[in-house]
């Protein structure tokens, strides 16, 4: 008995001890002082260097100026398996919660309520759904997409160019639809095949053999199963226009440029607001003028000089509004 | 329409239906055998996601196409170990083992990916091969004579399945274990060993089958096959567990696939319906499916696990 009341006594002194430097390294609230340390949390639908939409706010997040402790859940297009990752994060006191997808927004309207001291972050999405915890982003894509397709539209000696997307949706479309109104203004004829697919990446290399077949010499396309059509490209040696992330490394000498999205510029002002207790209900836009889309053209390229003044020329209208 | 019927254009679709049913052919071929010996196998997706991937990491690592498919074959075989060992010897549920199966390639094969590779880098894609004379045919020179080795293969180990299935002594112990397991023991054919080569040649063929589509892409990324092995098994049932049927089927396929890809790009379909046309190949396939049900039979012995107690 003596004995074990003197082991009961000694693991109350541990557990006491441990107690008490927890007590002591812990904070007594979740909010970091400004500009300091946070944990963060992607849930992301495609893999986290995809070279597109997921590997774009994984580089984001890790190019912030300040202390991340990161964390990533990734290629859960399955959306209850995305609402799993998102709420257990929020359970294990994350600070901030990335939902980085369109489609996660029905799951983050239930969950984001329940940890009113979480800050979530949603995209592409234009609006909060009215949840003061949630800050919400999107990209105009199109901005991008028309200098992309200025550019495509004055390299190409077919006048045929061919679009290769995934579900008419999101980024995606403005960027499409931004590239057409730019080709189209420079004389060229846009084809569009959007093949209902993020991830197929057979469908998207057949999707471009078959507007090579029609002409197209020259290429673009959105989402992370473009991979296949930039293999077709390079297969055919037509110019490729990239967008999301930098996809030079593709082709290295058929990639003119990419459209970079840089979501740290929205992401540091969401912050800066978090420090402040303002813990969500506002919408950001990535654009030209803010810094958050940039143009960034491949040195491997040979672009004419006249053409990359005209895309220079777009940019500058584009970020003057 | 008319700028679709043209010579340039119907070729060109012709080559791609073949392209995108070479890999659904090689996985359903293999399914074929296996569930002609009365094993269903769901993780067909999941071992050519296991090839593909390790099919890739080969070419990356050593520029080898050829060393690649060997690569893709000998993991298509060591799944195949596997998947006997749980389902003849421990006669588990093969519908359950088979996603097991799935889910573990699925995983690792992507695990493997983010820990040898991280981003997706481009690797030379099979070179066509022209076969003398039949490559300069008119019309039908280009999609047929002018593929890769490894489409050259899928449709060649068709008739080989046929003749293995319908005038070997192994065909038709497979055939049996497949009907009647019981009877077949009965007269001293061993359903286990049969079983089990059948799995074997079926993940073979599955392994193959992600080397074709890894090497006909030149890319790999997680998730590559976005579901092919669960078409290729509907295939089976599409094409009445007949080499040939199954042929057609991945041939359908492919060509549905390939006519509504250029009928985009022509702008034949509107953007506005595109995302509705892209789901005509399964509706196409589970039509097919619910009109030959009625007509075919499945192996009496299908999923049935084999014991002598």
């Amino acid at each position: 008995m003596k004995t074990k009341m003197r082991f009961t006594a000694r693991l109350f002194a541990v557990l006491g001890a441990f107690a008490l430097l927890a007590t002591a390294c812990g904070g007594d609230d979740d909010t970091p002082e400004a500009g300091g340390a946070l944990t963060v949390a992607i849930v992301a639908p495609s893999a986290s260097d995809d070279l597109a939409f997921t590997q774009s706010m994984v580089d984001a997040v890790n190019a912030l100026d300040r202390e991340i402790t990161l964390s990533i859940t990734d290629g859960t297009f399955i959306v209850e398996e995305a609402a799993a990752a998102i709420r257990g994060y929020a359970e294990d006191g994350i600070n901030v919660v990335i939902a980085h997808g369109t489609q996660y927004g029905a799951s983050l309207a239930e969950i984001a309520p329940d940890f009113p001291d979480t800050t979530f972050i949603w995209g592409t999405a234009t609006d909060t759904q009215g949840l003061d915890n949630v800050f919400a982003y999107h990209p105009a894509a199109d901005q991008g997409g028309y200098v992309n397709g200025v550019m495509a539209a004055a390299i190409s000696t077919t006048g045929v160019i061919g679009v290769v997307g995934p579900i008419e949706a999101g980024d995606a479309v403005a960027y499409i639809n931004g590239f057409v109104e730019g080709a189209e203004a420079g004389g060229a004829t846009v084809n569009v095949t959007y093949t209902g697919s993020f991830g197929d990446v057979a469908l998207a290399a057949e999707a471009a053999e078959a507007h090579i077949t029609n002409n197209a010499d020259v290429l673009t396309g959105s989402a992370q199963m473009v991979v296949g059509a930039v293999g077709v490209a390079v297969s055919n040696d037509v110019p490729w226009f990239g967008t999301q992330a930098n996809q030079t490394s593709l082709a290295p000498n058929l990639v003119v440029a990419s459209q970079v999205y840089h979501w740290e510029v929205v992401l540091e002002e969401m912050l800066a607001l978090r420090d402040s207790g303002t813990k969500g209900g506002q919408a950001f836009e990535l654009n030209m003028a803010n810094g958050g889309l940039v143009i960034e053209f491949n040195d491997g390229y040979s672009l004419p000089a006249d053409v990359k003044a005209a895309a220079e020329a777009a940019i500058a209208e584009k970020s003057a509004g | 329409m008319d700028d679709f019927f043209t010579t340039s254009v119907l070729v060109a679709t012709a080559a791609a239906a073949i392209r995108l049913a070479t890999p659904y052919l090689l996985a359903a071929l293999g399914e074929t055998i296996g569930q002609r010996s009365g094993v269903l196998n769901l993780g067909v997706d999941g071992v050519m996601l296991l090839s593909a991937f390790f099919a890739y990491w080969t070419v990356l690592s050593t520029g080898n196409l050829w060393l690649a498919a060997l690569v893709a074959l000998l993991v298509g075989l060591i799944m195949g170990v596997i998947y006997a060992v749980i389902t003849v010897f421990f006669e588990a549920t093969q519908g359950i083992s088979g996603i097991g199966i799935f889910i573990f390639g699925l995983g690792f094969s992507d695990l493997m990916f983010r820990q040898q590779v991280g981003t997706p880098k481009p690797v030379p894609r099979l070179p066509s091969v022209n076969i003398p004379f039949l490559a300069d045919l008119p019309y039908v020179g280009e999609p047929l004579f002018q593929r890769s080795l490894m489409t050259y293969l899928a449709f060649g180990l068709v008739p080989l399945t046929v003749v293995l299935l319908n005038k070997t002594t192994f065909g038709l112990n497979v055939r049996a274990v497949g009907e009647n397991p019981q009877a077949a023991d009965s007269l001293g054919v061993s359903v286990e060993r049969t079983r089990f080569a059948a799995i074997m040649i079926g993940n073979a063929f599955a392994g193959l089958a992600g080397a074709a589509l890894v090497l006909q892409l030149g890319i790999f990324q997680p998730n590559l096959t976005q579901g092919m092995g669960f078409i290729a098994v509907a295939l089976v049932y599409f094409g009445a567990w007949r080499p040939w049927g199954v042929m057609g089927g991945a041939l359908l396929y492919g060509v549905v696939n390939a006519t509504v890809l250029q009928w985009k790009a022509l702008g034949i379909i509107p953007v506005s319906i595109s995302d509705l046309a892209g789901m005509a190949p399964a509706i196409l396939t589970i039509g097919a499916l619910i009109l030959l049900a009625r007509r075919v039979h499945a192996p009496a012995a299908l999923t049935k696990p084999f014991s002598r107690h």
